[in-house]
């Protein structure tokens, strides 16, 4: 059937009273290796469920998911390479977030977008310490490491550290500012643009905005060479 | 008291830095969720709450498992759905599942 399992290793411990909820659970997962496929089951479950009982539409479902598909972080790009080659827009970018990505199609439903501009010697980066909070509306999906425990617990505490596991050294005296997410404030980290893109459009200088860069655990990419 | 959702500053492990895509099952999850919260049913900040009241049971989950979980506690306790239907169609979908060669 369409739903195959994750082919994923669960790699935090296991104990025997996953999804064990309290109160009213009583039917619970059956023990090990079973936790995995008694969600599986349980979320196809309460989908046909509430569709069935007209809770929700299959189509308002199906909406949902496509939507969320159609969501990537070029949309963030865009955004990122006008606030870079259009000043007033960067303006209005630091100023209200949610109405300057409107101007190029794009909405946050129900949360507030907040900027945080990165300069020589100050670098941001965001994390959600509480849960997994993330601008979903521009970027789309968080990755799996932005919801990992891992992340969440260190990048407030050791941020130079977490960051040298992407990859990215940052100079000793930049300064780094984490910022921590709520359900209503989601952060976008708009990254220094790169020496020797002077010359470059927009168009190209979105190819060098990454999604990692606008989360603040990598720099924008440098132009290619020629 | 700390709850266990509250991990900012606690030591952990090296980050698996690759980011592995959501599955089509990781995806129904978010688009059930989306749509309820779409049509004003429900909300993020009310999975958080749910989700944060399972303590160490949900957090070791998974990340769309924790959400699975939260979802069901969001549909008990607003009434769309009861635990009887949900463990009828459960033992329904092991049946198919067998019957597929699951």
């Amino acid at each position: 059937m369409a739903h195959d399992p994750h082919d994923h290793d669960h790699t935090h411990g296991h104990s025997h009273d996953h999804g064990h909820d309290h109160g009213h659970n009583h039917a619970p997962p059956q023990p090990d290796d079973k936790v995995h496929s008694y969600y599986q089951m349980l979320g196809i479950a309460i989908k046909e469920l509430l569709i069935e009982k007209g809770v929700v539409g299959a189509d308002e479902v199906r909406a949902a998911i496509e939507k969320r598909d159609s969501i990537t972080p070029a949309n963030g790009s865009k955004v990122i390479a006008k606030a870079w080659t259009d000043p007033e827009y960067k303006k209005r970018l630091l100023a209200d977030g949610n109405k300057a990505i409107e101007e190029l199609g794009f909405q946050m439903t129900t949360t507030h977008l907040v900027t945080v501009e990165n300069k020589p010697g100050l670098h941001n980066v965001i994390v959600c310490t509480l849960c997994s909070c993330y601008p979903r509306d521009l970027l789309g999906l968080p990755p799996s490491w932005y919801k990992s425990r891992e992340y969440r617990s260190r990048v407030v505490r050791e941020p130079r550290a977490v960051l040298a596991e992407f990859g990215t050294i940052l100079p000793n005296e930049t300064e780094i500012r984490v910022h921590d997410s709520t359900a209503d404030m989601r952060y976008l980290v708009l990254p220094m643009r790169p020496a020797g893109t002077e010359g470059m459009s927009a168009d190209q200088l979105e190819k060098l905005i990454t999604r990692d860069s606008m989360v603040g655990v990598a720099v924008a990419n440098d132009p290619p060479r020629h | 008291m700390r709850g266990s959702h509250d991990m900012g500053g606690q030591p952990a492990g090296p980050i698996d830095v690759v980011a592995h895509d959501p599955t089509d099952w990781d995806k129904l999850i978010d688009g059930t969720f989306s749509a309820l919260a779409a049509k004003g049913l429900t909300r993020a900040d009310e999975l958080r709450g749910v989700i944060e009241s399972m303590g160490d049971a949900g957090q070791n989950l998974p990340y769309y498992e924790r959400w699975c979980a939260g979802l069901m506690r969001i549909v008990l306790e607003k009434g769309f759905l009861t635990q009887d239907e949900i463990d009828a169609r459960l033992a329904e979908i092991r049946l198919r599942s067998h019957a597929a060669g699951g």
